[in-house]
C-alpha cells in the first residue's frame, strides 16, 4: 500500500472521530455528520485510485443501486419510523461486513495465522447476528410483528446450544478453514440474532439497535484487521466502543441493565399486564372541560409522547401552546430521557413541529415542577408517567425514573383507548381521583381543544 | 515491533478514542449520534469493495456484489437520515418563543 494511501486513511481516520464529536454537540452536529460523510466517500473513492481492480463497472453499478435504495428510504421515512430505519441501515452494514469476512476467507487457508481465522469466524458470526437481529427489531417497531416479548419453552437451551455450535466451528475453522464452515458459522449467526432479539420487549427495543450498531461496529474492526486496512479498524472501533457507551447511557436512562433487558424475559420476570384493555371506571370528559381546566392555569406542563407523533398532532399542540402563552400561562414540555422509541427522539419529533428548543425541558429540570403545576396535560404518553415504575416491583418497567406528572394537582390523559403502552402494563395513575381523560385520536381532540380555548 | 501488536494498539487507543468523544452527549442527541456511528460503519463498504476487485470466481463476485450494496444503503442511507434529523434542531426561528417568560438553557 502506498504511502499517500496510508496518510489518507489516516486524514479519513481523524475525520470520523471529529465526526463522533461534532455529533455529540447540538451546535455541531449537522457539520460533524458531513464531516464523516466526506471522510467516507473519499475511504471509498482510494482503492479505485491506486488499485487496479476488476469489475469495476459492476461495481459502480452496485454503488449506485445502493445509493438509490438509501437515499430513497432516508428521504421517504415518517420520522416516527426512525428507530427501525436505524435498525435496517445497521443491520445491512452488518450483513456486508459478514459476507466480506466469508469472501476473504476463500483465500485463506492452513497457511493462515490463527488469530486471522479467528477474526474471520468472528466478523462473519457477529456480522449475521447483527443482520438478523436488526431485521427482527425493525419487524417488531414496524408491527409487522408482536411488540411484546416472544419467549417459548426452551429458548434458554436452544440459545446455548447455538453458542456451543458457534465456538466449536470457530475452532473448527482455526484449525482447517473451510468456506463451507463459514456458510455454517454465518446460519448459526443469523439463528442467534434472531434468537437475541425476540425475548426483547417493544420498549426495549431501542436499546437493542444501540447494541446491535455497536456490535457492528467491531465486526467492521475486525474485518478491517482481516483485510489489514487501518481505516475500518479505527472506524470501526470507534463505533464499537462509543455505540456500547451509548447503549449502557441509554439504559442507564431507562433504569434498567443490559443484561435485564436482553435476558429478563427468559427469567419470566414480566407477568403483570396481558396487553388488555381494562374496564376499571375512569373520568373522561370532552375537551370543552379540559379547555376551561387548561384556560385558567397558571402553570401547565405538556408530556408529549409517542402516540402525539403518530397522530401528527405536534403541530396543532403547539398553536395550542402559543394560545395558551398568549394569555400569560406559563408552559413547557417535559420530555422524558426515552419519550418516543428512543433517547432524543421526542426531541427530534417536536423540532419538526418547531417547538421552541427552550421549552423543551429535561426530565430533571422539570420534575420538580409538577407540584406546582395546575395541569399535567399528557398527550399520547403512558409508560413516562407510570407510577408503577416507583411502586411495583415486578412491573418490566420498575426502576425506570417516570416523570412526577402524578403530583400535579389535576392530570388530563389525552388517548386514543384505554390500551396500555408500549410496555404493556396498566397505568393506575389513569384511575386516581383527580386524572381527567379526554378520548380521541390526538389530533382531533387536540384540534377541538384548540377551537374550545381560543373561544373563551 | 510485532505486526499485531501495532494493531492491538490501535485497537486499544480507538477504543478510549471512542468513548472520551461522545462522553459528554446530551440524551437529546442520542439519535442523532446513534444514527451518525451508524453510517460510520458503513465504511465496510471500503472493504466490500477491496474484495470484489480483486476476486476471479463468478460466484466470489455476486456475493461481494450484493455486500456492496449493503454497505452503500448502510453509508449514504445512514448519512443522508442523520443530517436530516439534525436539520430539525437547526432549522428553529430565531423569534423568542411565546410561550415561555424566562429562557431556559439548552
Amino acid at each position: 500500500m502506498p504511502v499517500w494511501v496510508q496518510l489518507v486513511y489516516l486524514a479519513c481516520a481523524v475525520c470520523f472521530i471529529l465526526a463522533l464529536k461534532g455529533l455529540s454537540g447540538p451546535k455541531t452536529a449537522r457539520t460533524g455528520n458531513l464531516v464523516g460523510a466526506g471522510a467516507a466517500v473519499v475511504g471509498c473513492v482510494v482503492p479505485f485510485l491506486y488499485l487496479d481492480l476488476d469489475h469495476v463497472p459492476l461495481m459502480l453499478a452496485a454503488i449506485v443501486l445502493g445509493t438509490v435504495g438509501g437515499v430513497y428510504g432516508a428521504r421517504k421515512v415518517q420520522m416516527t419510523q426512525m428507530p427501525q430505519m436505524v435498525a435496517l441501515f445497521n443491520g445491512v452494514g452488518g450483513g456486508a461486513a459478514a459476507l466480506v469476512a466469508l469472501l476473504e476467507l476463500e483465500h485463506m487457508g492452513s497457511f493462515t495465522a490463527g488469530f486471522d481465522l479467528a477474526a474471520t469466524a468472528f466478523t462473519i458470526v457477529v456480522g449475521s447476528v447483527s443482520f438478523a437481529g436488526s431485521l427482527v427489531t425493525f419487524a417488531k417497531l414496524q408491527e409487522l410483528m408482536t411488540s411484546r416479548p416472544v419467549v417459548f419453552p426452551g429458548l434458554p437451551v436452544v440459545f446455548g446450544a447455538a453458542l456451543i455450535a458457534v465456538l466449536a466451528l470457530s475452532v473448527l475453522i482455526v484449525t482447517d478453514p473451510s468456506v463451507g464452515v463459514g456458510v455454517l458459522l454465518a446460519l448459526l449467526g443469523l439463528a442467534i440474532g434472531v434468537l437475541l432479539v425476540l425475548p426483547v420487549g417493544g420498549a426495549d427495543v431501542p436499546i437493542v439497535i444501540s447494541l446491535l450498531n455497536a456490535f457492528t461496529g467491531l465486526t467492521v474492526a475486525a474485518g478491517g484487521y482481516i483485510l489489514g486496512n487501518t481505516l475500518l479498524l479505527v472506524a470501526g472501533t470507534l463505533v464499537g466502543a462509543s455505540g456500547t457507551f451509548l447503549t449502557l447511557l441509554m439504559a442507564r436512562a431507562m433504569g434498567r441493565s443490559v443484561a435485564n433487558i436482553l435476558f429478563g424475559a427468559l427469567k419470566g420476570g414480566s407477568t403483570l399486564g396481558g396487553g388488555e384493555a381494562s374496564d376499571r371506571p375512569v373520568k373522561s370528559a370532552g375537551p370543552e372541560d379540559v379547555a376551561i381546566m387548561l384556560a385558567y392555569a397558571e402553570r401547565v406542563i405538556i408530556v408529549p409522547g409517542y402516540g402525539l407523533a403518530v397522530a401528527q398532532a405536534q403541530h396543532t399542540l403547539r398553536e395550542l401552546v402559543d394560545v395558551l402563552g398568549e394569555r400569560g400561562i406559563k408552559v413547557d414540555y417535559a420530555i422524558h430521557p426515552v419519550a418516543g422509541r428512543m433517547p432524543g427522539h421526542m426531541n427530534v419529533l417536536l423540532a419538526e413541529a418547531q417547538v421552541p428548543y427552550e421549552q423543551l425541558k429535561e426530565m430533571d429540570d422539570i420534575n420538580g415542577d409538577f407540584k406546582d403545576a395546575d395541569v399535567a396535560l399528557v398527550v399520547g404518553a403512558n409508560d413516562v408517567v407510570n407510577p408503577a415504575a416507583k411502586t411495583t416491583p415486578g412491573a418490566p418497567i420498575y426502576g425506570m425514573p417516570i416523570l412526577n406528572a402524578d403530583e400535579a394537582k389535576q392530570v388530563v390523559f389525552m388517548k386514543r383507548s384505554m390500551r396500555p403502552g408500549f410496555a404493556g402494563i396498566e397505568n393506575e395513575l389513569l384511575f386516581e381521583p383527580n386524572t381527567t381523560l379526554l378520548f380521541g385520536d390526538a389530533k382531533d381532540s387536540m384540534g377541538k381543544l384548540l377551537n374550545a380555548v381560543k373561544s373563551l | 515491533m510485532n505486526d499485531a501488536v501495532v494493531w492491538l494498539t490501535i485497537f486499544v487507543l480507538s477504543v478510549f478514542v471512542g468513548i472520551e468523544v461522545i462522553s459528554k452527549v446530551s440524551s437529546t442527541l442520542h439519535t442523532p449520534l446513534m444514527s451518525g456511528a451508524n453510517a460510520i460503519h458503513g465504511i465496510i463498504l471500503l472493504g466490500a469493495i477491496l474484495v470484489t476487485g480483486t476476486t476471479d470466481s463468478g460466484l466470489a463476485l455476486a456475493v461481494g456484489l450484493v455486500a456492496i450494496v449493503l454497505a452503500t444503503v448502510n453509508m449514504v442511507g445512514g448519512f443522508v437520515v442523520t443530517d436530516r434529523m439534525l436539520q430539525m434542531f437547526t432549522r428553529r426561528k430565531p423569534k423568542a418563543p411565546a410561550g415561555s417568560t424566562e429562557g431556559g438553557a439548552a
